[in-house]
């Protein structure tokens, strides 16, 4: 007997041709999410992966559950697959379902099982049958449901036979590495991890940029995107951060634009830098934490001003999400509680107290050609600080 | 010059003399004071040492010497200790609103508890006044809880006369003084001026954080708030933080050589740093009162100029001061303090708080005053429209 964790993929399968190059950068992603477990080992076979030889399980379910692309875990038991063997270990898994109860019986079961072995003695039914009534004939206080059951217990008899009953959700996705690369605009709010990982669950790999304006923000809002970008890796693997130096855009569009448009302008100026950013990155989208209305410069007439900044495509996976939903992501994900710590926007100097909501193209263009933009981003790029942030370990 | 740190009050750096006496400590005297043996002897001797260094400066016995882990903790010890051990006799305490959140919290909790809490207000220069204390005062009051200097605009306390005027209550309550930020600068003499219990911390006065201690008079009563090995007379259970310890003892010992050397030494500081900037700002407003306060606080605002940003500012030229006090400057909320002097949110936006000690020097403030007068021009070009 051995415990092993069945790993399941999915959508994968729908790639045609280019399915072995999907499962390869699953299976090196999977190893990377496991490396920190040392002696275990990734199999593949048959349309799924097992992880095996490791000591504690909880943490490995935890890790593989992050992993984008796969499905769903269950830790199982593979033994030999004579029936008796098939029923000693369902009945071990059954009896310590029972205990857990603790007399509060009935525990109603159905029995679930698949043969890819068809020189297997029984067919299926016959398996779901008979195993059904030994445990039945053993285990008092269990009872047969076969519509909404306790417990399903899963038989599946391949080169071995498995046994689980457990069935853990994985993130789902696509695995990372397999749909290109995007530029994520991080403030350090709420809403822009949680689009940088919902991206990142298509497969797209990331670089961030953080705009900095220093000492207008401290340094502390600084290392609070860090931390969330470090809180992302561990979906999506190592994330290049690039603190961009804001001030001194921020301060010309002050002295210079008018006061209403200085929050449209400061993200048009943003998306630009962004996309510069990108194309160094080899990167082909941008990602922000945008949705409609959520405040002034994120009206569709603010947003079509932004977006006409750029000729990259800009990704707003949140753009219809009301805050509620994206809060709840964001606990799931576990970046909320490094997201509402107050360092940001300490300085309200730069917000203007009316900002317009429904800017108009023609005079926000207008209003840039007030500042030297092309000088001031040229600037600000080349004085980029980049800091690498690879997957913490020891996370358990 | 290289950096210019001004946030003493927030914390000191060790100075050689304490850093010494720890390290020869960590690799010498490990041993558990409370052991039979000869290591656990020599470990005693020590603290008994730290003990004495400690209570030559406040001209207490050093039996009177309880070490903690630092100011919150001797705070919560003598305040919520008063209150359970006097619990029965009265539930009234009596604070003021402008106390360190390591008071005013253990009075929440008290309040939580049943207890009533009267907060005294104080006037534009930070000082409560004796008039309302006495008002204050009921049969019911068991604990008066003030602090000596305050820690955001150094306004001083009449804690003698605050003593004086309990020495005459029928029902004397417990007097507690939080003494942290003016030990070893200010005189503080809690049996000769009739306090019973004074918070101190280690790492205002050059020593390493992680250690404080409180003043008991003997025979003052509290209740323990930690429970284990009955170390320090039962009131403080817990094995001896001896490091940390003998790095208080030396630091009150460093401190109490340079307030010997020149008492006037912080205050001239001060007078040329004051100076110096109502000349280059007019407009500044000092807080609290500038004669009579403590020599190592000054606050002071500079309206038009955001406190967070001039605090960024004066950084990137490695000047280092606070805003409010370092503890509330992580929430937005204007601090309690200079809410409670009466500002307005403008100017108490536009406060910093700069903080000296014996290591300060003379050529630093004079770098620093032309430095601080580029930051605040700097500053006050981008105001919000």
């Amino acid at each position: 007997m051995e415990r092993v964790i069945l790993i399941r993929y999915g959508e994968i399968y729908l790639k045609g041709q280019n399915r072995p190059f999907f499962e390869r950068t699953l299976y090196d992603n999977i190893k990377k999410a496991l490396a920190e477990f040392s002696g275990i080992r990734v199999t593949r076979a048959q349309g799924r992966f097992y992880a095996e030889n490791y000591e504690e399980e909880a943490p490995v379910l935890r890790a593989l559950q992050r992993v984008f692309g796969l499905v769903s875990v269950s830790p199982a038991y593979k033994v030999g697959k004579d029936f008796e063997t098939l029923f000693e270990y369902s009945s071990k898994i059954m009896t310590e379902q029972l205990s857990r109860l603790q007399g509060k019986t009935p525990l109603t079961f159905k029995v679930e099982s698949r043969r890819s072995d068809k020189k297997y003695p029984m067919d299926s039914m016959e398996i779901n049958r008979e195993m059904g009534s030994r445990l039945l004939e053993a285990l008092p206080g269990l009872k047969v449901d076969v519509h909404h059951p306790d417990i399903v217990l899963n038989i599946e008899i391949r080169e071995s036979g498995y046994l689980y009953h457990e069935v853990f959700p994985c993130a789902g996705g696509m695995p990372t590495g397999t749909s290109g690369k995007a530029v994520l605009l991080l403030s350090g709010g709420i809403d822009s991890p949680v689009a940088g990982y919902m991206i990142a669950k298509r497969g797209v790999a990331l670089s961030a940029v953080h705009f900095h304006s220093f000492p207008y923000t401290s340094d502390r809002s600084r290392e609070k995107v860090i931390d969330l970008c470090r809180i992302l890796t561990r979906y999506c693997g190592p994330i290049r951060l690039h603190v961009v130096p804001f001030t001194r855009i921020q301060q010309e569009l002050y002295k210079k634009c008018p006061d209403s448009q200085l929050t449209v302008l400061m993200r048009c100026y943003m998306m630009k830098i962004a996309e510069a950013v990108a194309r160094r990155e080899k990167a082909t989208a941008l990602v922000t934490g945008e949705s409609i209305g959520q405040v002034a410069s994120q009206t569709m007439d603010s947003l079509a001003v932004t977006n006409a900044a750029v000729s990259m495509p800009v990704f707003r996976p949140l753009i219809g999400f009301d805050k509620v939903d994206i809060v709840n992501i964001s606990k799931r994900i576990e970046t909320y509680r490094t997201s509402i710590l107050p360092y940001e926007d300490c300085c309200t100097v730069f917000t203007p107290r009316h900002p317009v909501t429904h800017p108009r193209l023609e005079k926000i263009l207008e209003s840039e050609k007030l500042i030297n933009g092309e000088e001031l981003i040229q600037e600000a790029v080349a004085n980029i600080e980049e800091i690498g942030i690879q997957p913490d370990r020891n996370l358990f | 010059m290289g950096q210019i740190y001004l946030d003493y009050a927030a914390t000191t750096p060790v100075v050689p003399e304490v850093a010494e006496a720890v390290t020869d400590c960590l690799k010498k005297d490990f041993g558990n004071p409370s052991s039979m043996h000869r290591l656990g002897i020599q470990a005693e001797k020590r603290i008994r040492k730290a003990r004495e260094q400690v209570s030559h400066l406040l001209r207490v016995e050093p039996e009177e010497i309880i070490f903690t882990s630092g100011g919150t903790e001797s705070n919560n010890m003598a305040i919520l200790g008063t209150a359970y051990d006097k619990g029965r006799r009265g539930k009234h305490c009596i604070t003021t609103a402008i106390e360190h959140p390591s008071v005013l919290n253990c009075f929440a909790h008290l309040e939580k508890l049943g207890y009533e809490v009267t907060y005294l207000p104080v006037d534009r220069n930070g000082v409560i006044s004796l008039e309302s204390l006495q008002n204050a005062l009921r049969e019911d009051t068991i604990l008066v809880s003030i602090m000596h200097v305050n820690n955001e605009v150094g306004s001083i306390e009449p804690v003698q006369q605050v003593a004086s005027l309990l020495n005459q209550c029928k029902n004397r309550p417990v007097f507690h003084v939080d003494g942290i930020q003016s030990f070893g600068k200010l005189p503080l003499y809690p049996k000769e001026w009739g306090i019973d219990l004074v918070s101190l911390s280690g790492h205002k006065i050059h020593a390493p954080k992680g250690v404080g201690a409180l003043y008991r008079r003997k025979g003052v009563r509290i209740q323990p708030i930690l429970f284990g090995g009955g170390q320090q007379g039962g009131i403080r259970s817990g094995t001896e933080n001896i490091t940390g310890i003998v790095g208080m003892g030396t630091g009150a010992d460093w401190i109490a050589g340079r307030h010997a050397e020149n008492d006037r030494y912080l205050y001239e500081l001060k007078e040329a740093l004051v100076s110096g900037i109502r000349k280059g700002f007019p407009d500044a407003v000092i807080n609290g009162d500038p004669e009579n306060s403590a020599p190592h606080i000054l606050s002071v605002s500079f309206p038009g100029a955001k406190g967070e940003v001039l605090l960024h500012t004066l950084e990137q030229e490695e000047v280092y001061v606070s805003t409010g006090s370092a503890c509330s400057s992580r929430e937005k909320k204007i601090s309690h303090v200079l809410k409670a002097i009466g500002l307005n949110e403008r100017t108490a936006d536009g406060s910093i708080r700069i903080s000296l000690s014996y290591l300060t020097t003379p050529e630093e403030i004079a770098s620093f005053l032309p430095i601080l007068t580029r930051s605040v021009q700097r500053v006050r070009e981008y105001t919000r429209r």
